[in-house]
């Protein structure tokens, strides 16, 4: 199939960036990111400065691809990184466009590829369970049930890409935020020192520059894990209880 | 240079107990003058980091990714294995340390893997304790599954995520002691050189990668935890930014690389699908726990299958090969990981692949799908319930066991497994070899120590399922702490190491000329298009199958692929900005030596042994035939500054396992 490709350039944090057109030809079963490495092997061969774009795993777990596809980050299939992204998809004479996770706390480095250190900072305020190393007691010694072991999961399984933040109009990381705290609060592990953990991690997450949650929801459809607003709703529950009803 | 490996005296259920017990401690007030570099933030450098940190050490902690959460530790699916035998099936430390060995094709360290069957253990406490949120029973504890090569249950899950998990376990202790400013993260960082002072090493060389930017980090050791060589095939499970090149400038500066050959082909990962391949996707080992495997039992019925005038679901069962199932009785679907990549090998050398490019068998869940779903009605009290029906619940029993696994199958195939047979083939997936280290996880360099999948120790010719996850955490939380011990108790009179001496400036000059070099070579050719040509010559000549005759002419192709590289390479853009072409170009050059070594490594090594397989050494029946009384050593190679191979040979002594012929019928 033949495509048009526009994607954004930009050489690097300060100066401005713009759109340009690419002709690619590509394969269905080619993945997204393959698709732009044929686009790059084109450019290098013209002596030409390829795209760059963050991408590691390429098998939707690492989280580091950031792409904007025709408007919504990953692109269109629902639990789908971009990576996983394939171009059965697509049809010949599409345009497609490419661009960077847009967010004020997550500034372009260069082309597709964006800082999120931010996300980090949050998980460094109080993403974790304060225990050492060697310090355990058994595995088995703290029974969990089942479903809420699953449950924990299913929020514990976020990859850290931010698409929640570039569907998010407000630009903000309430549901990676809610992510990990819904994980380490519906633990016993967690739960221990789980009124600190939910202050910190939100002072960090409002330090970091992110905007406001104003229910919007754009988050929980992006998300290619496919984590539920849910997690967002019960961690306000969580934060207030701590705020105002809990120990200093 | 002889190869001391400092294995503690005493029985060997005791050596590692007596050892913490008479080891020489680094105090805690000393513990806070010392420096520790860990290169590598993956499971074995995170816990690592993250232990060391806790423990009162100053360390710095780099990784080429933007967060240590990007390791590819990430992306590892099936499980971590522990004798805990919670199952009560007849596991215990002696079994897994047997099972390892023996997995292993008896070419690893006996002491070494006794005290990772030790360690596995704790290791299970510790990830629960961090919220790895393990699947459990009904009851409320952790369920384990089976693993190939392995009678018993002992591997511990989180779904098909369980690296994810575990890695993220580990990157939250790493990042509560980075809050805690006791670990300095240098995220974007890639180490580009070692740097020995006096024979020691004291420090490392990293470039910025968003800024180009050059910078010397002193320390009084260096910690590789760099994970491991697979992208020299190109096309492997790793992904795209997994590199030797840490590790290959420690060998450059003096460190060892041993049995570089013991290269491990998982059996089921999603099959090629064009010239445009940028990697290979794994499907968990998990999966044969449940999937059977089979080709057609006629050439005929395989090529109207290639020819898509069939599918796999019109193949009657009496005309399927379950050639595993044929071959191997004891252990069916779950042989161990050579054995099952070999056996598909053979399949599809007789032309009975069910791929358009002939590189593919099938993996069929329908019986499980069946056994499930009947098992479900009846625990639900249905009776006579249809055909649709029990699928219905079988399905849903296997979507919970395997969820993300299937859909990442669809994703990629566009078929549906839960309908149609999976389709896989064997891919590189994980290398035995490495970095050659001693008990004490240190390398011949005084001061550099080696873990996790960099280093060569614990799985010796073919690594089980589920042991690389436990590897890497027994060495980042439980073994490292402890031995680095031994080295940093002399250092506790060692002022900081200066980043202003002889030794730092060279280092830095010779990576500076090394950038400018492959940036004005101004040739044709892309990197990647070198990388592609290396990975088709490792994969043919290096690959399942080797020979004398293939390894020699491998190894000339290399040195005329490095000549080409050297004189035609293209690299696009300039050093001082974010490039991942000068990247790629830098890793490409480390693999192609790499790449030279294995196959002197696989030629020197005249037998069979675990994914190492000599076609002139095998049995009537086409298994590896090994050859204990010449090679029962680690090959551990130094690479000197014309390119050329040493090698120094550590004998292994076996005193507890009697050396048998690997059996799994």
């Amino acid at each position: 199939m033949k495509l048009t490709l526009k994607v954004w350039r930009q050489k690097n944090n300060n100066t401005k960036g713009h759109f340009e057109s690419y002709a690619v030809e590509a394969d269905e079963h080619m993945s997204f990111l393959e698709m732009l490495d044929v686009l790059n092997e084109t450019l290098i061969a013209q002596k030409k400065v390829p795209v760059v774009f963050d991408h590691d795993c390429r098998e939707g777990i690492c989280g580091a691809c950031s792409l904007v596809i025709n408007g919504r980050p990953h692109g269109p299939q629902v639990g789908t990184t971009a990576c996983q992204l394939h171009m059965r998809s697509y049809k010949d004479g599409d345009t497609i466009t490419v661009e960077p996770f847009r967010a004020r706390s997550f500034p372009v480095i260069k082309d597709l590829a964006v800082d999120r250190s931010s996300f980090d900072k949050i998980i460094q305020a109080g993403g974790y369970v304060s225990i050492n190393t060697g310090q355990a007691p058994d595995g088995n010694a703290i029974p969990i049930e089942k479903d809420q072991a699953s449950d924990a999961f299913d929020s514990a399984t976020c990859i850290g890409c931010g698409a929640c933040v570039a569907a998010c109009p407000n630009g903000s990381a309430m549901l990676f935020t809610a992510a990990k705290v819904n994980h380490l609060e519906k633990l016993p592990q967690g739960k221990v020192e789980h009124q600190m953990r939910v202050k910190n991690m939100v002072k960090q997450m409002d330090k970091e520059g992110f905007g406001k949650c104003s229910n919007v929801g754009a988050c929980e459809v992006e998300c290619p894990k496919e984590i539920s607003t849910k997690n967002i709703a019960d961690m306000n529950r969580y934060y207030f209880a701590a705020v105002f009803g809990g120990q200093s | 240079m002889e190869l001391k490996a400092n294995i503690p005296e005493g029985p060997l259920a005791e050596k590692w107990d007596n050892y913490r017990g008479k080891m020489d401690l680094v105090a805690p007030n000393n513990k806070r003058r010392l420096d520790v570099i860990v290169v590598g933030t993956g499971l074995a450098g995170a816990s690592a980091a993250a232990t060391l940190g806790e423990l009162g050490y100053n360390v710095k902690a780099f990784t080429f990714h933007d967060s240590p959460r990007r390791a590819h530790s990430i992306a590892a699916q099936g499980g971590i294995n522990a004798a805990k035998n919670y199952q009560n099936d007849g596991d215990s430390v002696h079994r897994l340390f047997y099972d390892t060995i023996k997995g292993g094709d008896y070419r690893s360290r006996e002491a070494n893997v006794h005290r990772l069957a030790e360690c596995s253990r704790e290791i299970i406490d510790q990830a629960v304790a961090q919220g790895v949120p393990f699947a459990r029973e009904y009851g409320g504890l952790l369920t384990n599954r089976s693993f190939g090569g392995v009678q018993v249950s002992r591997t511990f899950y989180a779904r098909g995520q369980t690296g994810q998990q575990l890695l993220i376990g580990a990157y939250q202790s790493l990042s509560r002691q980075i809050g805690k400013g006791q670990v300095e993260m240098y995220n974007r960082h890639e180490m580009l050189d070692l740097v020995k002072i006096d024979g020691k090493a004291r420090g490392i060389i990293t470039r910025n990668l968003l800024t180009g930017e050059i910078t010397r980090h002193a320390a009084h050791c260096v910690v590789l935890a760099t994970g491991g060589y697979g992208n020299v095939f190109y096309l492997s499970t790793n992904a795209m930014g997994c590199n030797v090149s840490a590790a290959w400038r420690a060998v450059k500066k003096g460190a060892l690389m041993a049995n570089p050959c013991f290269t491990q082909i998982h059996p089921t990962c999603i099959p090629v699908s064009g010239e445009y391949q940028s990697k290979l996707t794994l499907m968990s080992e998990s999966l044969r726990n449940d999937g059977r495997v089979w080709v057609p039992k006629t050439v005929e019925d395989a090529q109207a299958i290639r020819d898509g005038k069939k599918t796999g679901l019109d193949i009657a069962e009496a005309d399927r090969d379950y050639y595993l199932e044929r071959r191997y009785p004891a252990f069916g679907n779950l042989v161990p990981r050579d054995v099952a990549s070999r056996a598909a090998k053979i399949a599809t050398d007789e032309n009975k692949g069910i791929v358009k490019t002939g590189l593919g068998v099938f993996l069929d869940f329908a019986a499980a799908i069946e056994r499930y779903g009947k098992g479900e009605a009846l625990s639900q009290n249905i009776d006579n319930p249809s055909k649709e029906k029990i699928t219905e619940l079988g399905e849903g029993v296997i979507k919970a066991k395997y969820g993300n696994l299937f859909q990442m199958y669809e994703k990629i195939t566009g078929e549906n497994p839960y309908k149609y047979p999976m389709k896989i083939y064997p891919a590189v997936h994980y290398t035995m070899g490495g970095i050659w280290v001693d008990y004490n996880l240190q390398t011949n360099v005084p001061g550099l120590f080696a873990l996790g999948e960099a280093n060569f120790s614990d799985h010796g010719a073919n690594r089980l399922g589920a042991s690389a996850l436990m590897q890497g955490l027994a060495d980042g939380y439980f073994v490292i702490p402890y031995t680095i011990g031994q080295f940093l108790a002399d250092e506790i009179r060692t002022p900081k190491i200066s980043t202003d001496t002889p030794e730092f400036e060279a280092a830095e000059k010779a990576t500076k000329e090394r950038i400018s070099g492959l940036l004005s070579v101004n040739g044709n050719q892309s990197v990647e298009s070198f990388h592609r040509r290396l990975g088709k010559i490792m994969w043919e000549y290096c690959g399942m199958s080797r020979n004398a005759e293939g390894l020699k002419k491998g190894r000339a192709m290399i040195q005329e692929l490095r000549k080409e590289f050297a004189s035609d390479l293209y690299v696009p853009g300039s050093k001082d900005e974010y490039n991942p072409e000068l990247e790629k170009a830098m890793r490409v050059e480390d693999f192609i030596d790499l790449g030279e070594l294995m196959m002197v490594d696989a030629l020197e090594r005249n037998e069979s042994c675990g994914g190492h397989f000599r076609e002139e050494y095998k049995s009537p029946e086409g298994e590896a035939m090994r050859n204990d009384e010449d090679y029962t050593y680690v090959a551990a190679w130094g690479w000197d500054e014309n390119n050329m191979p040493v090698l120094n040979k550590e004998d292994l002594v076996f005193n507890n396992v009697e050396l048998k012929t690997r059996s799994y019928k």
